[in-house]
């Protein structure tokens, strides 16, 4: 065993995968061409509701090269499942306009297009309603949101206390559908061989996604492989199976040959889940000095008729500030629209757009500092559980902030910075993310010539899973960095939970450590001798993670903006942004920082941008590419910085880490939004600020 | 995507010829919004006829001064062109406002004034669209046109022509050379596109088989003092959701001696803005009057519910311009 001074947690090393992904040696899932491919080109319903009642294939299947169609009326029986949207072409039933009812597979992508657009599907249409509405009459309070929280929680009566607070805020924000746009959209290519199904995919959790599909077949998990080395983005759209996994496999099933299935960057707006709009109704109830008495959040949010995705919109609000009396509430409809799901911080991006522009509203009201405003109400323990913090870095990521922003100087006065044609302000807002982990395994094993090889199903997104694990792993092994080939990305490693909810580094560093420890034993047993055969050693957290001590454990960080606001045009440009986090230990200076400002520019385009447009009348998201689908661009993203505060936390993991993954994108809306008012005097409450909400 | 011929044509005259034959046929510039709307379905050419080799790709002093543009030159070109920066800087801005890099260096000058609308319900071929479809219906109208027509609109059609450089052209008063079966003949800017009337399937006065080969502008040694500003949601890499072009000449006792202005992004066509020229004559170059000759051209406009917030922006932006332009006199 070598011995070596190197601490590599901390240190900014460059990616261990960069090489290969700048020279295209990196393959990603649709690079994958298994011998006698064939293509799919699936057909979506024109229809939001119905059913498809015929399908005429007879000009499809006279296209050159043209190999099947497969539709509800032909397809193969899937297993019976919970998972409507997982259930492709087993029903007539059509869900949402832009569900698959059929898929034209032939011998190149151009053909299997070609025939799915000659295609001509027959269906009964139904009166179909896709509008959220606050006072939507099938609003209902589900049994729980995202991941598995209450929907509700009230604490003393919220009701009284506004009624009898000297101060009051009671305002509403609304936040549009948005669309994950990954740089790579979602691609399968499946493949059959001797009973088992190989599928390269873009996915976020090989383990998750083996789980999901092998049942669909009726299989073991084991007779199913997601492979999965490199993926070129996802922000939660490639965290759970979408429709087109399964499309690809079971046309694979039908033809007999591998299936390569992409997705276009049009389907992606109906088929690979979105944020939920959301109307929130922020009520504040506080003291002539800005100390909280009361809070109340509620918000309505959709989900489709075939899937019950609940986002858990008001849950940080239960835990962010100090007040004795609170409500916080989820009613969901569910409509003709397709599903949602997750997209980078689902509850806390959009809660946290509310209960920030709240906050902003109640310092206005109360002539209180902002970030002053925020200090005074930090709570000794958390609201919501009782429990201690782990730890909680809020006011410190808020003075940090101010002090780097230049924030002391700041006239409250809104509307009088005008240089030129540009009026600027300047905006604050609080971030946070909870810090999960999940029980995860791993295998360690150590060759005779020195090198080191760990296991896991984790994935990289392009987050540098891949580098950071490197890093925790040759710390443990007290090895150099370059001897440690970590390997994941595919379903036949050691299980692993998915890269979500900021919890891959804290889950999969935990199983990487306690197998590389449990290596360091077995190589101590052997004297520092590496036996011919090598060693291994494998670790599983299921009971630690299970038996970790009760606390609430938290990222904060604060999010300042500076905008300039065309006074003729309405049009706002963030000139500046900068962000605070006190997230843990963080691992790599270097891809932590890329997240941070990833998840600020997620932010401004939240802000300023995103929007998927529904016509009410056709029932589908109008706006379907990228030139109608605006996501922040070069231009738009000018001077961004992300700093964190130095935090040691014994009561995480063994790394000491929170995840980074998702709180760059929480309260950098509001924090705009605040900036905005402090420029021009108008509150905006309705997302994204474009210049139509601002122009007079 | 339906299959398709490709064709090089030798020269211009084989190129009308083999689309003024009356098949399915479309001439190829650049591609960067034709190959589009046919991986779309919106485009079935059964033949493309490419022409970037035989349209002409240079710029060119004409003897009274002004330039004559082949069509075939990219857009990336004529914005850098020296001539173009120093004489029409309208139009070299125009230009850069307008995609991204790549695309410039693709797209060609005849293409960028024959793009379509890029409403969503024309790109959409599983919706109703008279511009797509004639007699099939304008969805737009009564739904998501935030981003469409103020001025010029029917019940048939609202869409907006989405081209920045044809707004700078406009306002520069350029002439389109085009070849067509019947010979050569040219057609004045604005007038080479149309309102979309009861027949919005046509965006411009072209016949079939027309080729556009040059595209003359006319010399103006005023428009040495010109702008072109685009207001849009995104900094770069977007549609203007307003544009205005001008140029404008101030006489000694700074009154307006002369101007050019033209909207864009707020009709089918790009919108000569004739009524603020008139006013502006003669006016002293002022803030209020430059308020009271954009007054008097968005009078005439007719938003629809979801883009009136387009009449102030076009007014703001056309008091701005002028202002800026006015400093600098």
């Amino acid at each position: 065993m070598t011995t070596t001074e190197i601490t590599y947690v901390g240190s900014p090393i460059d990616r261990v995968d960069g090489l290969e992904k700048v020279t295209g040696r990196a393959r990603y899932a649709s690079e994958h061409n298994p011998r006698d491919l064939t293509y799919a080109a699936p057909v979506q319903a024109t229809i939001a509701r119905g059913e498809v009642k015929g399908m005429d294939a007879g000009a499809a299947l006279k296209v050159p090269g043209m190999i099947a169609v497969i539709w509800h009326g032909n397809a193969p029986r899937l297993a019976p499942s919970d998972a409507a949207e997982l259930s492709v072409l087993q029903s007539p039933r059509v869900a949402y306009r832009g569900q698959y009812v059929a898929v034209a597979i032939a011998e190149t992508l151009e053909a299997a297009r070609e025939a799915a657009a000659l295609l001509r599907v027959e269906y009964s249409e139904e009166a179909h309603d896709v509008e959220l509405r606050a006072d939507h009459p099938r609003l209902y309070r589900p049994d729980h949101v995202n991941p598995r929280l209450p929907a509700d929680d009230v604490r003393g009566d919220p009701d009284a206390a506004l009624a009898s607070a000297p101060v009051v805020v009671d305002a509403t924000y609304t936040t549009p559908a948005e669309h994950n746009n990954p740089m790579e959209p979602h691609a399968t290519v499946a493949e059959w061989d001797g009973g088992g199904l190989t599928v390269h995919d873009s996915t976020q959790g090989p383990t998750a996604l083996r789980g999901q599909l092998a049942p669909l077949f009726g299989m073991p998990p084991e007779q199913v492989r997601i492979i999965s080395p490199h993926v070129g983005g996802g922000f939660g759209s490639k965290g759970l199976a979408h429709p087109h996994v399964v499309l690809a496999a079971l046309a694979a099933k039908q033809v007999g040959r591998p299936v390569k299935l992409t997705v276009t960057r049009r389907e992606m707006f109906a088929v690979t889940g979105y944020r939920t709009p959301t109307i929130q109704r922020v009520r504040l109830g506080a003291e002539e000095d800005g100390r909280l008495i009361a809070i109340s959040h509620e918000a309505c949010e959709q989900s489709s008729t075939i899937a019950e995705f609940a986002e858990q919109t008001t849950v940080a609000t239960r835990m962010m500030y100090a007040a004795p009396h609170r409500r916080t509430t989820h009613r969901l409809v569910r409509l003709d629209v397709p599903t949602p799901s997750w997209m980078r911080a689902p509850g806390e991006a959009p809660g946290m757009f509310a209960l920030e522009s709240a906050m902003d509203e109640l310092a206005v009201a109360c002539g209180v500092d902002p970030v002053e405003l925020r200090v005074r109400n930090e709570p000794a323990t958390d609201p919501d559980t009782g429990l201690p913090f782990s730890s909680r870095n809020l006011v410190a990521c808020l003075r940090e902030g101010a002090r780097r922003f230049g924030w002391d100087a700041r006239d409250p006065r809104p509307g009088v910075r005008r240089r030129g044609g540009l009026l600027y302000g300047t905006g604050v807002a609080s971030s946070t993310y909870p810090a999960y982990r999940s029980p995860s395994q791993a295998s360690a094993r150590a060759e005779p010539d020195g090198t080191f090889t760990v296991r896991i199903a984790a994935a990289d997104l392009g987050t540098g899973a891949r580098t950071v694990l490197t890093q925790i792993a040759a710390d443990t092994l007290r090895a150099p960095a370059e001897r440690v080939r970590v390997e994941i990305g595919d379903s036949a490693l050691p299980q692993a939970s998915i890269a979500g909810g900021s919890m891959g580094t804290a889950s999969w560093g935990t199983a990487v450590v306690r197998a590389c420890e449990a290596l360091v034993r077995e190589l101590e047993r052997t004297g520092g001798v590496v036996p011919p055969g090598g060693a291994e050693a494998s670790a599983a957290t299921a009971e630690e993670v299970r038996g970790q001590e009760k606390y609430a454990r938290h990222a904060f960080g604060a999010q300042f903006a500076e905008v300039a606001v065309d006074a003729d045009t309405g049009e706002t440009r963030v000139t500046r942004l900068l962000g605070v986090f006190a997230a843990g230990r963080i691992v790599n200076p270097k891809t932590a920082r890329s997240q941070f400002v990833g998840g600020m520019t997620m932010g401004l385009s939240m802000a300023l941008f995103e929007e998927s447009v529904m016509d009410a009348r056709f029932g589908d998201y109008l706006n379907n590419d990228l030139a109608q689908y605006h996501i922040a661009a070069n231009a738009d993203v000018r001077d961004i910085e992300a700093f964190w505060v130095e935090e040691d936390d014994p009561h995480l993991n063994p790394m000491g880490t929170k995840g980074i993954g998702e709180i760059g994108i929480v309260g950098t809306a509001a924090a705009v939004a605040n900036a905005v008012h402090h420029a021009t005097g108008i509150r905006v409450r309705d997302l994204p600020i474009r210049l139509d909400r601002l122009v007079r | 995507m339906r299959p398709f011929a490709y064709e090089r044509p030798a020269d211009v005259r084989s190129a009308v010829a083999t689309l003024g034959a009356g098949t399915d046929a479309m001439y190829l510039g650049g591609g960067t919004n034709l190959v589009d709307l046919m991986r779309l379905g919106v485009a079935e050419p059964g033949t493309l006829v490419d022409v970037t080799r035989v349209t002409p790709a240079a710029i060119e002093e004409t003897p009274d001064g002004g330039l004559l543009i082949g069509a075939g030159v990219r857009n990336g070109d004529l914005a850098a062109h020296p001539l173009v920066r120093r004489r029409y800087p309208v139009l070299a801005q125009a230009v850069l406002s307008g995609a991204s890099g790549q695309i410039r260096n693709m797209a060609t000058v005849g293409g960028n004034l024959l793009q379509r609308t890029r409403c969503s319900y024309f790109q959409d071929v599983t919706k109703p669209c008279n511009k797509r479809s004639p007699g099939s219906g304008c969805p737009a109208r009564t739904g998501d046109h935030r981003n469409l027509a103020i001025f010029g609109h029917s019940e048939s059609c609202v869409a907006t022509h989405p081209s920045d450089m044809a707004v700078a052209l406009a306002a520069l008063g350029a002439v389109v050379h085009v070849e067509g079966p019947g010979g050569a003949r040219t057609v004045p800017m604005p007038g080479l596109h149309r309102l979309p009337g009861e027949d919005p399937s046509r965006d411009t006065v072209l016949e079939p088989g027309d080729l556009i080969t040059a595209v003359e502008v006319p010399a103006l040694p005023l428009a040495a003092r010109s702008r072109y500003r685009k207001a849009r949601d995104r900094a770069s890499f977007s549609f203007a959701v307003v544009s205005v072009a001008a140029v404008l000449e101030l006489d000694g006792e700074r009154r307006v001696r002369d101007c050019r202005i033209a909207f864009g992004a707020v009709a089918h066509v790009p919108w000569r803005a004739g009524s603020a020229e008139a006013a502006l004559r003669g006016a002293p170059a002022t803030v209020e009057e430059f308020a009271r000759a954009a007054d008097a051209e968005v009078r005439g406009a007719r938003p629809l519910p979801l883009n009136a917030f387009k009449v102030p922006l076009a007014h703001n932006l056309l008091v701005r311009v002028l202002a800026d332009l006015a400093e600098t006199s």
